[in-house]
């Protein structure tokens, strides 16, 4: 386990965390199916193949350039609302990485809190909307809190809210997205955005772990 | 199990569509390099720029109606998926001629950010750029929510309008008013019979009981008003009428144009029963019907179901609705 990681680690980390997403394709689909019309899985999935080819041959000249050159390659691929919100969770994230030559825990605490007040801004919508914003601010905030025990406990921690915050989604109400218009009928059903965030941040905490 | 169509590879689908529909708009349009975007390629200079765009899959709209009178170009996304800003401002760059560009499209979460973020990036650039939401979509939410409302088969008449307007209008305030204008002047609503499915998965994108059908389904399955059981033509014409013409509200002695909308798989039959339905209601409600559009415009692929648009007219409306156009989609001589 290392506390800090360097551009090409970040780099890596980030071709982990696309591996994964694109492996849980199905899943994410399913989940959309049940409460949209489908097509996230197979969006994210367009998004983060760019993601690795964007990483794949490419020296990184810091963090910051890896999470932004993501962003912006899943801004421009993946389309729909997850494109916007997602590209935008990375790219706007990435500015709180200005200047640092490695991630460590408070850094990537920043970065997720940051990514998460842009991506809760150009959405327009808040936490309690059954939205990727259910996983993503309390994963922030346990990151950032859990700052002082290392990487990867901060990360297990941020991932561990981050699937009691897609869990509390299922009880939720949509009223924002395509989804709103099910209304109640949007209960009992989880939000595939925020499966999207459990997943990527699972895959950051394994990284973590075995690096 | 997946849905029966004849495709290629499905992830493909959108690239090929759209190779597919530059040419069989025989040199009109061209597709731009690298981006999945179409646009005219008689551009006069100094026009006022039409850009449309939205989720492909729910052919013709958007990209089947850029031409003469109609959009100067389209940003294509995947199906049912907005398309990336990259994409918008691309495109938008490619239409624009100096004199500011109209954004034009349905009002979804994903197409409000995508082209608010290319949005942002062209006013960087120094391009005036207005953006348009057809909102049409009464069975959405309340009229004291219209920002809730989504764009559904309104769309085609948005076009009209707003092409003729930006065609021969050479202010981009006068179209932007105009556009304005007609977008809170239109309503619509529709049924679903069965649903569609999105090529890549396969898998239909909602369920539906073999003797149901949902009111006020949006077009990409969104849950209605109501899910009820199938009833005569004239039953469930009734109803979408009485939603349709108690929201703008519609009155006696009003002008309208009426489109009736095939959501992918519906007969010419039903409709055409339908039409004759929504013609008696209007006609007992002193509503006269200006022109009648009964066709397929905007599908949500193998969906079957169709929509009922109504738009109040007056006479800078009718003008332009009525100006002669061409696109793959929608020709008037």
């Amino acid at each position: 386990m290392k506390n800090e990681l360097n551009a090409q680690a970040v780099s890596a980390m980030m071709q982990a965390v696309s591996l994964h997403v694109i492996a849980n394709t199905d899943a994410l689909t399913d989940a959309d199916l049940a409460i949209g019309d489908g097509d996230h899985g197979i969006g994210m999935r367009r998004g983060f193949e760019a993601v690795l080819q964007q990483l794949s041959d490419w020296e990184p000249e810091s963090p910051e350039a890896v999470m932004k050159q993501s962003g912006m390659a899943i801004m421009s691929k993946t389309g729909g609302a997850a494109g916007a919100v997602f590209g935008t969770v990375f790219r706007s994230g990435s500015k709180a990485l200005a200047g640092v030559a490695t991630i460590d825990a408070a850094s990537l605490g920043d970065f997720l809190s940051d990514g998460c007040a842009a991506a809760a801004k150009r959405g327009g919508a808040a936490p309690g909307q059954k939205t990727m914003l259910d996983a993503l601010a309390p994963a922030a905030e346990a990151a950032r809190k859990h700052a002082p025990d290392g990487l990867y406990a901060a990360l297990d921690a941020a991932h561990a809210s981050a699937v009691n915050g897609l869990e509390k989604t299922r009880a939720m109400v949509a009223t924002t997205g395509k989804a709103r218009s099910l209304g109640e009928r949007s209960i009992g059903h989880i939000d595939p955005g925020a499966l999207s965030i459990c997943l990527i941040i699972e895959a950051m905490r394994d990284f973590a772990k075995t690096t | 199990m997946a849905a029966k169509k004849i495709l290629n590879d499905p992830r493909n689908v959108v690239s090929e569509m759209i190779e597919g529909l530059v040419l069989a708009n025989d040199g009109r349009v061209r597709k731009l390099d690298g981006v999945d975007a179409i646009v005219r390629t008689d551009l006069p200079a100094g026009k006022v720029a039409l850009l449309i765009g939205g989720g492909s899959g729910h052919e013709p709209v958007f990209h089947g109606f850029v031409g003469a009178n109609m959009a100067d170009g389209a940003a294509c996304g995947q199906v049912f998926a907005a398309p990336s800003p990259e994409i918008v401002y691309e495109a938008a760059k490619a239409v624009h001629r100096g004199n500011g560009i109209v954004f034009l499209y349905g009002n979804y979460a994903g197409d409000n950010m995508n082209f608010d973020i290319a949005s942002e990036m062209l006013e960087d650039d120094g391009i005036d750029v207005r953006t348009i939401r057809v909102r049409d979509d009464v069975a959405a939410a309340p009229p004291e929510r219209m920002d809730d409302r989504r764009g559904v088969a309104g769309d085609l008449y948005m076009i009209k309008i707003v092409g003729g307007a930006a065609t021969e209008l050479t202010d981009i305030d006068e179209v932007e008013r105009v556009a304005r204008k007609a977008e809170a002047a239109i309503r619509s609503i529709g049924v679903a019979v069965s649903p569609g499915s999105i090529p890549e998965t396969g898998k239909l994108t909602f369920e539906l009981g073999e003797d149901e059908i949902e009111v006020g389904m949006g077009a990409h399955g969104e849950a209605g008003v109501s899910r009820q059981k199938l009833a005569p033509a004239d039953d469930v014409a009734d109803q979408l009428a009485d939603a349709l013409l108690r929201d703008l509200p519609f009155h006696g002695g009003d002008e309208v144009a009426l489109l009736i909308n095939n959501l992918g798989a519906t007969t010419m039959m039903e409709m055409l029963i339908v039409n004759r339905r929504i013609r008696q209601i209007l006609a007992d409600r002193n509503i006269s019907v200006h022109r009648s559009d009964v066709g397929t415009y905007l599908t949500v692929q193998e969906m079957a179901g169709f929509s009922i648009t109504l738009m109040k007219l007056d006479a800078e409306l009718k003008h332009f609705l009525d100006l002669p156009c061409d696109s793959f989609g929608f020709k008037q001589p």
